[in-house]
């Protein structure tokens, strides 16, 4: 391409960041987001002569790059302090006083996204440590950037982080139920190792893999289909299907992505399991590539989960050195297949199946228009397997135990078990795993109930894209098809709680400012919709009213159903659901709502 | 002898629309079909000489079978596909659609646009009166806004960029439909002067940096101002007529007649008024330019009037 570039130059330290970063790979514009990120993480924001040199390096044009990178909310593209504190505003820590967060931030550096100073701070969406609610990541740019999550966090504690800057603790991760035996996919978070192959191994790791090479690719999507496996991202398609429709098509070759971009507010499950199991995904995949033909894998991980990063990392490369990642893999003649980890940026419309091959292939991260469908032209234009890291996780198991014993597990429509994420007013918050058909009341049950003296008020099941559901409907089952017949949707698997100090105004417009910031701007519905929202919420929560008089509920009503039948994606289509159930199941904003009586 | 090229045969499809039976060649989209059957949906950001952007989501009909509505722009005619434009669901999408856009922009040089508001019975002003024009939208931060108070709409009205000599940019008036991006990107020019930046509400069409443009790697060949749905884009000789008062297309002719620069043999429409050219434009349908033209053909024209 004849492309015009930039007069501006780069640093020594901007030069040096992006060459490293794309060291010993064809030039290609699949690298541009690592090398944003490289220059972001050294430098800590890509100034004009970064960016062009990234430019010349990658052949891409610097208005198509800076477009990109504009998109991301971990970059900046003006010069801040090196130290960035991301606190978490999201619905669990917004429950667990993240307001007492940013009023000591403000106190200590003055109003968020300050440009001068040695410490900047930001307000984060969801940090995916909802467990530990409030938290905070402190990042350093530098050679090597570091990262350290505060959670929970007292609001001296992370002054002082911040003033200091941060530091490594390893803060082990641990999961409730840990010992109470039946376990399945949690049985090795907190028992094992996870820096450790051998600990994998004599844990049963990698027999599921062995049995998939006997069995051959047709053999195990059989056994993955009979299974009846459904996709645990949300929206619950089967998997046996979505991999026989990939490994049918002709065209070659096939990719696979781990959606590891876990951003839903109040969902940790992903985090908990790699940071607990990072090998289990690494097998999951692989023998996901196997049955469904893939060569190379790419694991979307989310920009604000550096532990995970470092252990899959690890992970990565010990299977590779022990034959069970490259060539040949476990001595199977032909079997070929690495995993190459991509880093989001902050940017929760990535989850989205057709947006992380967007952001993967260097492109801002909207959504696609489907039809076609992944499985038919998906990243790089190619037939692509795009599943979420829970649903993966019980690729070994259903290949251990076998399809049938696996589906004797749940109900008859919802096979397996299933992990849920308690956070919010709960006396023990963390990831719980339940076969389906559990009760919600059973599970509640098993976090403790609310804090003692208090009332539960709702639960948030599903995530913001998910819906409330009232005290009175604790006997829902946690099935797919309970939740849909019941007009609500398990989601990701949060289950939020709100007791009645919960000041559930406050909540219901953190949720539209989520959906907001987080719209990527490609369609009219979503883009200006979220904000007419928005607005909208602050009028009724707040009793206001315009002058014109009209009526502020059937705005949201209106605008929300034409979010959900004209947005592009699934964000823009669920983004008013919580809102709606909160008006339709918990009687909400009916008149304006007061803060909760003890917040 | 003239060759013409008329194109492989195509197989009919035919499907059901509002209806009645229909039949349209293969590969035809549901808004082709409607258009060749009479029915007139509105639509902005479609483009005759572009891949559809599916952005701006007027177009939205009723496929049987389909959870949410499917943009008639895009969306290829299938056999047996039942359709329909003129359901409840669809006319709700498309006023409310249209409320929002115009709720937030300024739309006065749409063309068309009045009509389907009335026509929709839209009435973007419940959403609050209009926020104050901002001078920043070109640096916001993704995943951040302040918190509004409810008490008036935000909108996307800015100060217009004046930085040059032949283009105005009024993004106060932009829909963010993609066009211009995709006419000076891949699609046309290959240019890649400008992107679509930031994101969500912030989103906006942007060189690098938000440069002024005579820093960017524009050329100038207007083909981005020839596909703009909504004026955002002008050309100066327009705006500035526009601002003083003087540009009424109703006293303005176009003539069709050949490029002289160079041998490629562009079709320019001249739009003359008052004995003098006001703008260069060239016919979408030309074989040659498809709607296309270089600076020299856009602008290259003041030496005619030089009396």
């Amino acid at each position: 391409m004849d492309l015009q570039f930039l007069s501006s130059t780069p640093t020594d330290d901007e030069r040096a960041a992006v060459d490293a970063a794309v060291a010993g790979q064809a030039p290609s514009r699949d690298l541009l987001l690592p090398a944003l990120h490289a220059v972001n993480d050294r430098v800590g924001w890509i100034s004009q002569g970064a960016l062009n040199h990234i430019c010349r390096t990658l052949e891409v044009p610097p208005a198509d790059a800076y477009g990109v990178a504009s998109f991301y909310s971990l970059f900046s593209l003006v010069e801040r302090p090196k130290r960035v504190v991301h606190a978490c505003v999201d619905l669990a820590c917004k429950v667990n006083g993240a307001e007492r967060l940013t009023d000591a931030l403000t106190d200590a550096f003055g109003p968020a996204s300050g440009k001068t100073g040695d410490v900047t701070w930001l307000r984060s969406p969801c940090l995916g440590v909802c467990e530990r609610a409030p938290a905070a990541l402190v990042f350093q740019a530098g050679e090597p950037a570091t990262e350290q999550l505060l959670a929970p966090v007292a609001s001296e504690a992370l002054v002082e982080v911040a003033t200091l800057g941060p530091s490594t603790v390893d803060v082990p991760t641990l999961v409730p139920q840990q010992g109470d035996g039946g376990l399945r996919l949690l049985k090795r978070i907190g028992v094992v190792d996870p820096t450790s192959l051998d600990d994998y191994r004599a844990t049963g790791g990698y027999s599921g893999l062995r049995n998939a090479l006997l069995l051959g690719p047709v053999g195990v999507i059989r056994e993955v289909s009979d299974s009846k496996l459904m996709g645990r991202g949300g929206a619950a398609f089967p998997t046996g299907r979505k991999w026989d429709a990939t490994a049918r098509q002709p065209v070659r070759p096939h990719y696979l992505v781990c959606n590891a971009d876990e951003s839903e507010p109040g969902t940790f499950k992903d985090r908990v399991l790699i940071e607990g199991d990072p090998f289990a995904l690494v097998e999951a995949m692989t023998i996901t590539a196997f049955a469904t033909g893939c060569a190379k894998g790419y694991l979307y991980l989310r920009g604000e989960y550096p532990k995970a990063l470092h252990l899959l990392e690890n992970a990565i490369a010990k299977a590779r050195e022990r034959g069970f990642l490259g060539e040949n893999i476990m001595g199977h003649q032909g079997f070929s297949f690495d995993i190459e980890i991509r880093r989001g940026a902050g940017a929760y419309i990535c989850g989205e199946e057709t947006a992380i091959f967007n952001s993967i292939e260097g492109f801002r991260g909207e959504p696609r228009s489907k039809p076609p469908f992944p499985v038919e032209q998906g990243l790089f234009g190619k037939p692509t397997v795009v599943n979420n890291v829970e649903t993966l996780v019980n690729i070994p198991l259903i290949l251990t135990e076998g399809c049938e014993a696996y589906a004797r597990i749940g109900t008859a429509g919802s096979s397996g078990s299933k992990l849920f994420c308690l956070s919010g007013n709960v006396r023990r918050p963390g990831v719980y795993e339940v076969p389906f058909g559990a009760t919600l009341g059973e599970l509640l049950e098993l976090a403790g109930g609310v804090p003692e003296g208090r009332e539960l008020r709702a639960i948030l099941l599903g995530g913001a894209a998910g819906g409330f559901v009232r005290p009175d409907e604790l006997d829902l089952k946690l099935t797919m098809e309970d939740a849909r017949a019941a007009g609500t949707t398990l989601g990701s698997g949060v289950v939020l709680v709100l007791d009645d100090t919960a000041d559930l105004g406050g909540f219901l417009l953190r949720i539209a400012a989520f959906f907001r910031d987080e719209s990527c701007g490609q369609c009219v519905p979503c883009r200006i919709g979220t904000v007419r929202q928005e607005e909208a919420l602050h009028r009724v929560v707040g009793g206001k009213k315009l002058s014109t008089g009209g009526d502020d509920l059937l705005v949201l009503r209106e605008v929300g159903q034409v979010m959900r039948d004209s947005s592009i994606c699934g964000l823009g289509q669920t983004a008013w659901n919580a809102i709606e159930s909160a008006i339709d199941r918990l009687g909400a904003l009916e008149k304006p709502l007061e803060r909760g009586k003890r917040a | 002898m003239t060759a013409i090229d008329i194109g492989l045969p195509r197989r009919l499809v035919e499907f059901e629309l509002d209806g009645e039976p229909v039949r349209v060649p293969e590969n035809a989209t549901i808004l082709d079909a409607c258009t060749a059957a009479g029915t007139k949906i509105p639509t902005l950001c479609q483009g005759d000489t572009l891949q559809p952007a599916n952005a701006c989501r007027v177009c939205m009909v009723e496929v049987e079978g389909s959870r949410t509505l499917v943009p008639s722009c895009s969306r290829k005619v299938e056999p047996g596909m039942v359709v329909r434009t003129d359901t409840e669901r669809t006319k709700t999408s498309r006023k409310v659609v249209l409320e929002l856009l115009a709720s937030a922009t300024d739309l006065s040089t749409t063309p068309e646009v009045k009509g389907w508001l009335e026509e929709t019975g839209a009435e973007p002003e419940r959403f609050g009166p209009p926020a104050p024009p901002s001078d920043d939208r070109d640096h916001r931060q993704p995943g951040e806004h302040e918190v509004p108070d409810g008490m008036t709409a935000a909108t996307v009205r800015q100060p217009v960029k004046v930085d040059n000599d032949l283009y105005v940019r009024d993004y106060g008036k932009c829909i963010l439909c993609y066009k211009c991006v995709d006419a000076c990107g891949d699609q046309w020019q290959n240019s890649f002067a400008i992107t679509v930046a930031g994101r969500g509400f912030d989103a906006r069409i942007s060189t690098e940096f938000a440069n002024p443009l005579p820093e960017s790697a524009c050329v100038y060949c207007g083909n981005c101002v020839e596909v703009c749905p909504t004026g955002a884009l002008s050309f100066k000789a327009e705006h500035d007529r526009r601002e003083n008062g003087t540009w009424d297309e109703e006293r303005q002719t176009e003539t069709t007649t050949i490029c002289t620069f160079c041998g490629v043999g562009c079709n320019l429409t001249l739009h003359v008024q008052d004995n003098e050219i006001v703008k260069v434009t060239s016919p979408h349908d030309s074989s040659v330019t498809h709607g296309n033209l270089c600076i020299k053909g856009r602008f290259g024209w003041q030496h005619v009037q030089n009396r």
